[in-house]
């Protein structure tokens, strides 16, 4: 009955979600964004189907080589295909991007909302956690995380007997996961607290107060739907930042650890000793930093559209 | 108010304990051992224990925290333990950092000085095709990685052939700048400066340009404006003095902020073009596992962030009058 109702009332209004995509639609940067990041996901998902080669294959007859037919993008010193490598590398990176977007939601979603909802001493310790946090500087605190509990997750991995897998390189995952998890939760903790805070006084939330819904339902139910447009844009912004964190880690070699395939250790070999060597292939030194700052425009681009879209009064 | 800043002092030193803490415990449980770095992997292992021993590195954590936090307090910050072996971390510090606060400084400069006027452009003309054009620019210019800029900017500078097109490659090429940009550091004033302050001056742009036209934006549609406007004075005089002073406001704080962030130098940048700030030893100091050297920047980044943000809470109250009214 009150669903009919609503289906009256609202008979002519466009969903909200309609007009934030038209929104984002009519605005040119934000538009180059979302297909940006819709093309990263597709490459992502189907790089098993799109690589010509495995990632890691390699065919030392055929290293160092310029584009052919056979190698678009020619090989690195190893004989891998560079093409391949690079379409992985975009799985590689999503992969990051998602994991530790729900390491900090995991985190930051439930500490900011209890520090904004119930105030008090609660609030002090999130709070106070968090200044810890903002009191470190940056990408060097996350350089410093990750190489420390690098020795100490491989060792866990060695540990549990899973001796192959301390060796591969591909532990990396969870060290980039975790450094950049732990250290960004305490922004989304922030933004969500100040976000409770202006919402949980509203009349809607007293209603439901004296209704007798739950604490727990007032907040996932009540409060968050209603904070969660500043969170959204945060989380589109930050996914760029992430990337490109993920990109400066494996640069530097404290992140994913080749044969792991990402644009950042792409680049740091080919930018390194390797492209002194063979200095007529800069591509390899452009083509993955060309991606990866691509990807950190759309993320970004796609976040101002976002900001544009869901506070029009603004 | 008073309260409020006495909370805020009290909170100072706890926020520092645990954050050294943190930095110890990181430093020490972290890969590497500082003695097996100073006398290299085939060392005795009984020399190993007797150094440890010595050093008192074969303390419980505690122990050896309190005893770094005495020597602290007593100004002895530890000596280096790699790169610049045997020198007090104090004196290293205190010898890298001005050159650090010197290029942030110029970078928080020249990001003002550009990062306003857009800003405020953007936001006078919001939805124009300016307005879309700074806020591109300025997003691709927070997005490019720094990583990139490495390769890039060598590929420009150090290559005699740009375009590999013998006759275009005369046209377009920069042979003459080259000793403007490259080799050794000669301070912020000499022409090498200039492409490390751009690259860290763009950060500062992007937020700056994004306050000031969102502060823009939310005073125009004030209602003081509409007054001061419907009095009839001039749309100059109404933004200048009316909309532009008050837009300024969240600017200073930001910029109070920055302050914060002086003493930490953007490691990228600074060991890209050889600049010998702090930014760089800590690059180095972290690769070689030099802790102590690691504990000290982080300390002092942490305290300059602290202090910034209370200065910051302090303005407020020169600011806007009616927050100092409060608590």
């Amino acid at each position: 009955m009150t669903r009919s109702l609503n289906r009256v009332m609202t008979w002519g209004v466009r969903p909200p979600w309609l007009q934030v995509a038209r929104r984002i639609v009519r605005n040119p940067p934000a538009l180059f964004g979302l297909v940006v990041v819709i093309g990263v996901v597709l490459v992502a998902l189907l790089a098993p189907v799109l690589a010509p080669y495995p990632y890691d294959k390699q065919n030392l007859d055929a290293a160092a080589q310029p584009p052919s037919a056979a190698h678009w993008l020619g090989t690195d010193a190893l004989g891998r295909d560079m093409f391949s490598r690079i379409i992985w590398g975009a799985r590689s990176a999503v992969f990051v991007i998602v994991m530790v977007t729900l390491v900090g939601l995991a985190l930051g979603v439930p500490l900011g909302a209890a520090a904004g909802y119930w105030g008090g001493w609660v609030d002090t310790l999130v709070m106070r956690l968090a200044d810890v946090l903002f009191a470190f500087p940056g990408l060097l605190f996350v350089f410093f995380v990750a190489a420390t509990i690098k020795p100490g997750i491989e060792a866990w991995a060695r540990a549990m007997g899973w001796r192959d897998l301390a060796q591969s390189g591909y532990l990396s995952y969870g060290v980039v996961i975790l450094s950049l998890g732990i250290v960004g939760w305490a922004g989304l903790a922030r933004l969500v607290r100040a976000q409770v805070l202006t919402v949980k006084e509203r009349e809607f939330v007293i209603a439901a107060h004296a209704l007798g819904v739950p604490t727990g339902r007032v907040i996932t139910r009540h409060i968050l739907p209603n904070a969660l447009a500043p969170i959204i844009i945060a989380l589109s912004m930050g996914m760029g930042d992430i990337a490109l964190s993920e990109g400066y880690l494996s640069f530097m070699g404290i992140g994913l650890q080749p044969p792991a395939p990402s644009w950042g250790n792409i680049l740091a070999e080919s930018a390194g000793r390797y492209w002194r060597a063979f200095p007529q292939m800069v591509w390899l030194v452009w083509i993955p930093g060309a991606i990866l700052a691509a990807v950190v425009f759309a993320f970004n681009f796609l976040g101002d559209g976002l900001n544009e879209a869901l506070n029009p009064e603004i | 108010m008073g309260t409020f800043i006495l909370r805020r002092l009290l909170w100072l030193p706890v926020l520092l304990f645990f954050v050294s803490v943190i930095t110890f415990a990181l430093g020490l449980y972290g890969p590497g051992d500082p003695v097996q770095v100073m006398l290299g992997l085939h060392a005795n292992p009984e020399t190993v224990a007797r150094i440890r021993q010595e050093y008192g590195l074969d303390e419980p954590f505690y122990v050896q925290y309190v005893n770094y936090v005495k020597n602290v307090l007593q100004g002895n910050f530890g000596y280096s333990l790699v790169r610049y072996r045997d020198q007090p971390v104090g004196r290293l510090i205190a010898e890298h950092l001005p050159v650090t606060v010197q290029l942030n400084l110029c970078a928080i400069v020249v990001g003002i000085l550009i990062g306003v006027p857009l800003g405020l452009i953007a936001g006078l003309y919001r939805d124009r095709w300016i307005d879309l054009a700074v806020r591109a620019v300025v997003i691709a210019s927070i997005s490019l990685p720094i990583i990139l800029l490495n390769p890039v900017l060598s590929f420009i500078f150090f290559r005699e052939h740009i375009v590999f097109v013998p006759l275009l490659d005369r046209l377009v090429s920069i042979g003459p700048l080259l000793p403007q940009v490259a080799g050794r550091w000669e301070g912020v004033l000499s022409p090498k400066a200039i492409l490390p302050v751009l690259i860290e001056a763009t950060g500062v742009i992007a937020i700056l340009t994004r306050q000031m036209r969102a502060g823009m934006i939310e005073v125009l549609s004030e209602d003081y404006i509409r007054t001061a406007r419907a009095k009839g004075l001039r749309e100059r005089v109404v933004i200048v003095r009316h909309a532009m002073r008050n837009a300024l406001i969240p600017i200073v704080t930001l910029v109070g902020l920055m302050l914060g962030g002086l003493v930490a130098g953007s490691f990228l940048v600074e060991s890209w073009f050889d600049v010998p700030g702090v930014g760089r030893i800590a690059y180095e100091a972290l690769f070689a596992r030099d802790y102590y050297v690691i504990m000290a920047l982080t300390l002092l980044i942490a305290l300059a962030y602290v202090l910034a943000n209370l200065l910051v809470d302090l303005m407020y109250g020169f600011l806007d009058p009616r927050i100092r009214t409060m608590g």
